[in-house]
């Protein structure tokens, strides 16, 4: 089989950093291609190349057998090269058809109008072609994430693409979206179409690829058929160390009642009810996660736990102390962590350097405060404490928080919010967007906390992580919980069954019916 | 570990410094291109603008004397942008504290002068601050934009000491004199006293005591700023409100202090002013212009009080320096255009980081191209 792309020595030196040392890459006809990597292995630095968003500092690009140089995107669509990014460019208020054409209109009268109609078939063709089905005439801002990666996809069909470049595309999916993405790009390779995923994602890859190059340090460890090698092989590759996916807990008996949601009834930023009746417990030494699909109201939950939004009605307590209405300060002293869903938005100051993020939420308190002066001797030793402890990479704690990577900006989150010891953690999405590296790192720290005494209140989206750690597991769906699962009886079929809004009546009723009997 | 840190102390002052610099530069280069035009020696220009603001203790005291107010100015602007608020106010919240400096000198003639002193202050203080602090309330409160609100409280306040000076503080009510267009002088008593008093080499020069309470707020801004829990709480505030609330930081106290703290200054300003120089408030159509000045000097400082100390010296230099150049047959508006450059320059610093950026590309590229002929040589 041919090659469509080509990429050879390529070498990519930014100040500082060597983001690509003399990378070889090659992508067949008709294949689907992993670049798998941890975060800053240089895997969407080697493709911003490929689509001419960066020059190579040295190497060679040949795109179906041709030289080229790709200067800038331009040319790269030219040669039928289309990227998908991880955050869309659409415009809202467009209709798909819109979406897809701009850019590349079709008009009339020598420009003057829009030629919807010749657009709209000619949209209507591609998209049956590849079984890439959408209601054309529908406004982006009404359609799910899932669809508007599908109207991406179009769009670079649309432009002639016939070697797709998709960033993390499973990242903002729910599983029955991401099931469905596997189909498209399979689909499309079927149809002779080269598709490049970038993922550090393992059990996607399994599912969906034909070949990958994993990437470690701007170097190309292995390229391996997907075939012969398993997701422990692949993590080691891509990691350089064996990595265990599965958490280590022991049995500990829970202890009394930490945290206490009682009809908990929040609004959101839009004044909807977004969490409409919301009752559990978390105890001492115990993880409670609520599983859910994104936007069920487990943000507004979080927030009003935390005190960053108001509660409407219901009750919160911990420790039987009523904080149904205190502020995030008087919660915080409560003895709750936070490790926020939104990093960057929530829980850093970006332009603030490490040790002034490090104490954030107790930067009021002995001994990095005493009368209203701070004592920036001690709040640098406790960061270089933190960044040592918890191996962030970091030259030193005078860097700004934004120059890090994300990984490490969680970390400077979590380490920040362990040394609370607090009585309560509540994690959200504690993973998001971090490698199996670092997700091992913050899965065994929330185990340690739930070991010591802890209460621990996981939000998560990601099953594996919510079966992997809980020992109970509250269901959210519309802004209620509909029921709280053992977590060894859970199974992922019955969670995905709940989390979709399906009742536990169903597979409960032959329980139910023989309790009857007994009685 | 010590040097470590005063390093990148120093590293973040040349950072926050580099292209304020660059535009003061530039500025004075096309100055001097438009002294060309006009026929001119940009030399003997910039000469007399020097050894006209700095050449002996009397220009210098001149200096000192034009920098004071825009110091205090810059410095209110700057401590609400910091927390995130664009206070555009100073004008109003300049004469609610000059009012209300001459009112409490007036009134209070009977104390000493050092207590009475800090009483004017003090009373402008809060004066400025309460007067801000409306925008502030609304802002925290109700979430009205606080440049709307500050803008309206200038006029506001502009009409309000109009009628202060015409019908409470005129010489005609309070000493019973033929009605004037100000208000009752300040007594000796509660004036400010003049360098020149004191060390006569100061010769002719206004400077007065002024210069040293602005200098010492500050030295005081910078410490509460870098120093203490408040500054941490409205410098995080100003970058991330929302990591702000969420480290217990209520969005809406970091809005009411800054306001209050930056309106507070601005007040001092005006009563500084009063008690150093004018010693009465006139009836006037218009604010007087030191807050809208502020906001210059706030940003060619780098929003940093050390750097405003540096920026307001340097809008001493230039407004002093002008009548000099005048003298020596320079048209003076060559400073309003130098002024107005380094402005321009200042508030469009993003074109400024693209050159630089583009500046360091190329050097990692050549740098680049170094790297790859040693690779070949080898």
């Amino acid at each position: 089989m041919s090659c469509v792309v080509e990429m050879k020595n390529i070498t990519k030196q930014f100040p500082g950093v060597l983001a690509n040392d003399n990378v070889n890459f090659s992508l067949k006809k008709g294949e689907i291609h992993v670049l798998l990597g941890e975060n800053g292995a240089g895997k969407t630095t080697l493709m911003n190349m490929l689509y001419g968003l960066y020059q190579p500092t040295s190497g060679d690009i040949y795109i179906k057998g041709k030289q080229v140089h790709v200067k800038d995107p331009n040319v790269a669509i030219q040669h039928g090269i289309g990227m998908v990014h991880q955050h869309f460019m659409l415009v809202p208020p467009f209709t798909i058809a819109e979406n897809i054409i701009l850019g590349n209109e079709i008009t009339k009268y020598n420009g003057f109008q829009l030629d919807m109609k010749k657009a709209t078939e000619e949209v209507k063709k591609i998209s049956e072609a590849f079984g890439l089905e959408v209601e054309l005439s529908v406004k982006v801002r009404d359609i799910s994430v899932g669809l508007q990666q599908r109207v991406e996809i179009l769009k670079a069909l649309y432009r002639g693409a016939d070697i797709l470049i998709l960033d993390e595309p499973t990242a903002v999916l729910t599983p029955q979206e991401i099931e469905e993405l596997g189909k498209i790009i399979r689909n499309l390779a079927n149809e002779g179409k080269s598709i490049i995923l970038i993922t550090h994602k393992l059990k996607e890859i399994m599912a969906m690829s034909d070949r990958v190059t994993v990437i470690r340090r701007g170097k190309i460890i292995n390229v391996i058929d997907t075939k012969d090698t398993t997701t422990e092989e692949l993590a080691e590759m891509m990691v350089g160390r064996k990595v265990s996916f599965h958490t280590e807990k022991k049995e500990i008996e829970p202890g009394e009642i930490i945290l206490s949601v009682k009809n908990l009834k929040v609004k959101d930023n839009r004044h909807l009810d977004a969490v409409k009746d919301a009752t559990f417990n978390v105890h001492a030494s115990e993880v409670l996660a609520i599983a859910g699909v994104d936007g069920n109201g487990q943000k507004e939950l979080v927030e009003a736990i935390t005190g960053l939004r108001k509660v409407e009605s219901g009750q919160l307590t911990i420790s039987g102390k009523d904080i149904t209405h205190a502020s995030a300060k008087e919660i915080i002293n409560c003895g709750v962590a936070h490790i926020p869903e939104d990093r960057q938005k929530r829980g850093l100051v970006l332009p603030h350097d490490l040790a002034e993020n490090m104490i954030l939420g107790y930067h009021y308190k002995e001994p990095f405060s005493k009368n209203g002066i701070m004592n920036y001797q001690k709040i640098h030793e406790h960061a270089k404490t933190l960044i040592e402890e918890y191996d962030i990479r970091t030259p030193d704690e005078n860097v700004t928080a934004e120059s890090l990577s994300g990984g490490n900006q969680q970390k400077v989150i979590v380490a920040r919010e362990f040394y609370k010891d607090p009585r309560l953690l509540v994690a959200a999405q504690p993973t998001r967007g971090l490698d199996v590296g670092a997700i091992e790192f913050v899965h065994n720290k929330i185990i340690e906390s739930r070991d010591k005494g802890q209460a621990v209140l996981l939000v998560s989206l990601e099953l594996d992580e919510v079966l992997d750690l809980a020992d109970r597991i509250a269901v959210i769906y519309d802004g209620k919980i509909v029921e709280i699962l053992d977590a060894k009886e859970a199974t992922e079929k019955r969670l995905g069954f709940l989390m979709a809004g399906g009742t536990n009546n169903q597979a409960n009723r032959d329980e139910e019916v023989r309790e009857d009997e007994n009685e | 570990m010590k040097t470590n840190r005063l390093k990148s102390n120093l590293l973040n002052l040349w950072g926050a410094l580099r292209f304020p610099l660059l535009a003061i530069i530039v500025g004075f280069i096309i100055g001097a291109f438009l002294i060309l035009l006009a026929g001119k020696d940009p030399g003997v220009a910039y000469l007399a603008l020097f050894q006209g603001s700095l050449g002996g203790m009397d220009k210098l005291g001149e200096t000192f004397f034009k920098m004071t107010p825009i110091l205090l100015t810059g410095l209110s602007f700057s401590i609400a942008f910091r927390t995130g608020l664009f206070n555009i106010g100073g004008e109003g919240q300049f004469l609610m504290g000059a009012i209300t400096a001459v009112a409490i000198g007036w009134f209070g003639q009977g104390l000493p002068h050092l207590p009475l002193i800090i009483l004017m202050i003090l009373g402008a203080f809060l004066a400025g601050g309460l007067w801000a602090s409306i925008a502030g309330v609304l802002k925290a409160k109700i979430g009205i934009h606080e440049v709307i609100t500050s803008i309206m409280l200038n006029y506001t306040a502009l009409y309000l000491v109009n009628y202060i000076v015409r019908a409470v503080l005129n010489p005609s009510v309070l000493s019973g004199t033929k009605a004037e267009a100000h208000t009752v002088a300040l007594p000796l008593v509660a004036r400010l006293t003049k360098f020149k008093d004191i060390f006569p080499i100061f010769g002719r020069s206004s400077a007065h005591t002024g210069i040293l309470i602005a200098v010492g707020i500050a030295i005081i801004m910078y410490f509460v700023l870098f120093k203490t829990t408040l500054g941490y709480e409205l410098r995080s505030g100003g970058l991330n409100p929302d990591a702000a609330e969420y480290g217990g930081i209520p969005k809406a106290r970091n809005i009411l202090t800054a306001m209050a703290l930056s309106g507070a200054i601005a007040g001092i300003a005006g009563a500084i002013n009063v008690m150093g120089i004018t010693y009465y408030v006139a009836q006037s159509p218009a604010t007087p212009g030191y807050g809208f000045e502020g906001i210059a000097v706030g940003l060619v400082g780098g929003l940093h009080p050390i750097g405003i100390i540096a920026s307001s010296f340097l809008f001493g230099i230039l407004s002093n320096g002008a009548r000099r150049m005048q003298l020596a047959g320079i048209p003076k508006e060559v400073i309003t255009i130098i002024q107005g450059i380094i402005i321009v320059f200042i508030a469009s610093q993003y074109i400024i980081k693209i050159i630089y950026d583009f500046r360091e590309k190329r050097n990692m590229k050549k740098q680049e191209l170094l790297s790859v002929e040693k690779r070949q040589v080898e």
